[in-house]
């Protein structure tokens, strides 16, 4: 099958996990530009989760003022470019867009959308600023997309801010996370370097908050506390033969992989266990490090996969092979992964059943479990009063972002249970609202 | 198949399509090489004492992505000596005697009018075309439109010219008058056999934001130049209507202005044209456009029936009128096809901003409605909607009534009162002022603060709809 070769170095990586949503050059983006009709109370910026004014940026770039189009984006957004190259416009804005009704090709509103905040990153256009300080101090647990942009608008707002992140470098799971055939790890850091020369917060790499102490402090020196911790690591299986070498979770996989790059190994048969998103995505990257077999195994039929259909035609296009209604039951091998130990399954009135006598081994050298990311439940017990719901999420005010402990606000994937990056930014933005109105009260 | 061919004020040409006096026919070899690729004939750039041009001499007009559809220009005539361009007139004529050479001239006594006249005429010339019309530089020296804008100075030039003449003489008229008709009538005064219109408009095509100076620029500045291209064919329409319509004219009307197809030459055909003149199309595409005007000149013709060019010239004119001759019973009204309708909402804003209010959005859908009461007609909608055939214009009078102004003021039932019961608005609904503030103003709001306006807004009408009930 093998469609990529290992790579082995930086160019044959990036030659492997080439952007697929390619830096737009002046004259497409005029052209494309010019084909937005300037809808009215158009859908695009309905389905945008951030409610970015669309037509107005694209109408800006038309006119070719680009750097109004960049206030446009980032007033909305502060994740502009990230977004513009990694959300998932197929089933948001473009495709919302009304040419899609008329089989006409939608506007490309991410590609516009990073032409106008490249730019203005690259040229590093000074668009916003820290407001006049109110003297308050907010915490910030988590410099993800939601740690972020809630930082960027508490700034703007007059607070101080302090980020503390457990990992050395900002934006979460986006530099950690997202393929790299999305965003490169440069371009999500030049825009976080963009936003923190701009508003002028601060953050504490390699300092996780990990304990009731350190809570105590933060508690005590800052006004409001605002979680962005995201998920955890990937759910275990539970499975005998998980500890095996080679067996390896997604966002594990993935985290490695972004920082390692050519020099990340992978199987010479993969399977990825999955139907999600992180499915599709580890299973295309493993293609593209040149494995010469992915199997994505998948406990329902392909129509029952979480994952976007146009992830999945990804993970196809670079030779990734479905298989349907099997459920894994063990990890087998010796020392090191040798296969994966399957029944097959069956879906009666809507419960997965398995089929049985019907067991098969399925060989390969790495299990690549895509099986969900855990809550981090148990740093969470330890703030009084805070509510998870049933699915380990914070609870929290759907505008504000308050949760059950007033002192402490949630935004991103620790508060929804896992979107994307744009959820994330979006409500960071809107919750640091939130903690305004909340302090100003 | 139809015949293409024209005979006009006696120039004979295989097809209508004449290159304009211009950039591109400047030279024979730019001649022979368009009547190679098909073209019916060329009027020759114009020729008189040679001029000096500046660097820089074009400017252009571009929409959003579209460019050149405006298009100016402040090159003078020729700048190449007369014998030049004589012996190669020759030449083309020898190498393509059924086409159409037609030469341009622009001088200022009577006696460089003879000379010039007689030299073009024995280089073979199928006919003359009096330059009355460059808008810029030419008229700073008392020639082109400086002539054009006087119907008395240009009459005495066209006698001039007729006293030698032997071929056919056309006047192209420059539109940068008043009334197009007034230089026509002096032109057929004159003894002119044909006109040809219009030559370009004075403009300034744009200004450099940066340098502050008209484009195109010379060394820091500008300078108004004449306006061409697609953006100039309503003009055009119009004034050539004008001298078509005009019963004092009678010649034959050569043409220009906005020409990049075989649809906007059937358009000056149908007002009145029996040849046509391309220039900036030429300018932007090369000669290679011809072979598209001459294939949709042709299917359109044999769609139609006409057998010749003649079956059509002229045949939109008995259909352009006065407004007072319009009927005021016709009435149409805004259909939206559903089906087709892809939800933009362009015409609700169109309506709600830019006509009557006629439009309203609807719950749960993103396809629009028209408020039929409110509809005036105007077509506004139709014009704004991307999709072809989504918005149409449905006739609802059912056509037995025929009034027009003309007989309603003869009648005395024309308004004539500045509150006049009789007003045409009068009994139309409008809405309240103060009903249009804060209608749309969350959309001015960034993000997610824009979208919970709206949800709040929403809810507020739907919590003042239930207390109303
Ligand atoms: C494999 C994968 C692929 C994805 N692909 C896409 C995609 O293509 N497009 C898209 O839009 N979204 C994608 N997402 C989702 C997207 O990355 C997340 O929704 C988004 O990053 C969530 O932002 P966040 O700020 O809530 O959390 P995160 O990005 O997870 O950031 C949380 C941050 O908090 C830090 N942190 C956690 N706990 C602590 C602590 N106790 N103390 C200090 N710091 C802490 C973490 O180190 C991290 O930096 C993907 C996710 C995954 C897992
Ligand atoms: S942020 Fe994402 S969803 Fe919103 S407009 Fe940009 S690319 Fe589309």
């Amino acid at each position: 099958m093998a469609e990529y070769t290992t790579p082995t170095s930086e160019p044959e990586f990036h030659a492997n996990f080439s952007q697929l949503k390619p830096r737009m050059n002046a004259t497409e983006a005029l052209l494309e530009s010019s084909r937005c009709l300037f809808c009215f109370d158009a859908p695009c910026i309905k389905a945008c989760p951030s409610g970015i004014d669309i037509p107005q940026f694209i109408r800006q770039i038309n006119t070719g003022n680009t750097t109004g189009a960049a206030v446009t984006i980032y007033e909305a957004n502060y994740f502009g470019n990230a977004c513009g190259k990694v959300c998932p416009t197929e089933v948001l804005c473009e495709g919302a867009c009304v040419y899609n009704l008329q089989d006409v090709k939608p506007i490309e509103i991410g590609r516009l959308q990073s032409f106008a905040t490249r730019e203005a990153i690259e040229k590093s256009k000074p668009l916003f600023g820290p407001g006049a300080p109110n003297g308050r101090k907010v915490a910030i647990i988590g410099a993800g997309p939601a740690g972020i942009s809630a930082a960027c608008e508490l700034r703007h707002l007059g607070y101080e801010v302090d980020v503390f992140e457990a990992k050395s470098q900002p934006s979460g799971l986006t530099v950690y996370g997202v393929a790299p055939y999305k965003i490169t790890n440069e371009e999500v850091l030049a825009e976080m370097a963009y936003l923190e020369a701009q508003f002028g917060f601060k953050v504490q790499y390699n300092q996780p908050i990990t304990s009731r102490r350190e809570l105590d402090a933060l508690e005590e020196s800052y006004d409001a506390i605002f979680l962005g911790i995201g998920l955890g690591l990937t759910n275990p299986l539970l499975l005998p033969g998980e500890e095996r070498a080679n067996c390896v979770g997604a966002v594990e996989f993935i985290e490695q992989l972004r920082q390692k790059h050519h020099q990340m190994a992978v199987g010479r048969k993969v399977i990825v266990l999955g139907g999600g998103n992180t499915a599709m995505d580890a299973a295309s990257e493993s293609a593209r490090l040149g494995a010469e077999n992915v199997i994505l195994a998948y406990r329902r039929g392909k129509q029952e996969m979480g994952a976007y259909e146009f992830e999945y035609d990804l993970a196809k296009g670079v030779g990734v092979k479905g298989l349907f209604n099997v459920a894994p039951v063990e990890i087998v091998g010796n020392g090191k992964v040798e296969g994966v130990k399957f029944i097959r399954t069956a879906t009666i009135n809507g419960h997965v059943q398995v089929v049985p006598g019907s067991e098969f081994v399925e060989p390969c050298d790495m299990v690549i479990k895509a099986t969900g990311q855990a809550k981090q439940t148990q740093f969470l017990s330890l703030i009084p009063g805070l509510r998870l719901d049933n699915k380990g999420r914070i609870v929290a005010d759907e505008r504000t972002g308050q949760t059950t402990n007033p002192k402490y606000f949630t935004s991103g994937d620790a508060r929804n249970g896992g979107a994307e990056v744009v959820n994330a930014a979006a409500e960071g933005k809107a919750t640091a609202r939130g903690i305004h109105a909340f302090l100003s009260k | 198949m139809p015949d293409l061919s024209i005979n006009f004020a006696g120039i004979k040409s295989p097809n209508p399509f004449w290159l304009a006096s211009a950039p591109p026919t400047n030279s024979g070899y730019q001649v022979m090489k368009a009547f190679d690729a098909g073209w019916g004939g060329a009027v020759w750039k114009t020729l008189g004492v040679p001029v000096v041009n500046v660097s820089s001499r074009y400017g252009g007009v571009n929409y959003r992505d579209k460019r050149l559809i405006g298009f100016n220009n402040i090159e003078l005539i020729s700048d190449r000596p007369l014998a030049d361009n004589l012996r190669e007139i020759e030449e083309v004529k020898k190498r393509f005697p059924h086409h159409a050479v037609i030469a341009s001239l622009m001088v200022q006594s009577r006696q460089e009018w003879h000379d010039i006249v007689r030299d073009v005429q024995n280089a073979g010339s199928d006919g003359i075309e009096l330059n009355f019309g460059c808008p810029h530089g030419m008229c700073e020296r008392g020639m082109g439109s400086a002539v054009g804008q006087e119907p008395e100075v240009l009459q005495t030039i066209v006698e001039w010219v007729m006293e030698v003449a032997k071929i056919p003489v056309i006047v192209k008229l420059t539109p940068n008058i008043s009334d197009i008709t007034e230089p026509a009538l002096a032109a057929r005064r004159g003894g002119a056999d044909a006109i040809s219109l219009i030559n370009t408009i004075q403009s300034i095509v744009g200004v450099d934001l940066d340098r502050f100076a008209p484009y195109p620029i010379v060394d820091g500045q500008g300078s108004n130049g004449g306006y061409c291209g697609p953006a100039v064919k309503p003009i055009a329409l119009n004034m050539v209507k004008n001298c078509a319509q005009h019963p004092g004219v009678q010649l034959p009307i050569s043409g220009i202005g906005g020409i990049e197809n075989w649809r906007d030459a059937v358009e000056h055909i149908l007002l009145g044209a029996s040849s046509v003149q391309v220039c900036t199309a030429a300018m932007h595409f090369g000669f290679g456009i011809i072979r598209e005007m001459t294939s949709g000149l042709d299917q359109y013709m044999t769609e139609k029936g006409f057998h010749t060019i003649y079956d059509m010239v002229g045949k939109a004119l008995p259909n352009v009128r006065h407004w007072e001759d319009l009927n005021l019973k016709y009435k149409v009204t805004a259909t939206i096809n559903e089906d087709k309708c892809i939800g933009c909402q362009l015409c609700y804003t169109a309506c709600e901003d830019g006509a009557h209010q006629a439009i309203r959005l609807q719950e749960g859908t993103r396809v629009p409605a028209i408020i039929d009461e409110n509809c005036v007609g105007c077509n506004l909608c139709s014009l704004v909607c991307p999709v072809e055939q989504c918005i149409t214009m449905e006739r609802r009078d059912d056509g037995t009534e025929h009034l027009t102004w003309k007989e309603r003021t003869q009648a005395g039932t024309i308004p004539t009162e500045f509150n006049d019961e009789r007003a045409g608005g009068r009994h139309h609904w409008v809405p309240e002022p103060a009903a249009a503030l804060g209608k749309e103003k969350h959309k001015t709001l960034p993000g997610t603060a824009r979208q919970y306006a709206a949800q709040d807004a929403a809810k507020r009408l739907a919590a003042s709809a239930t207390s109303a009930e």
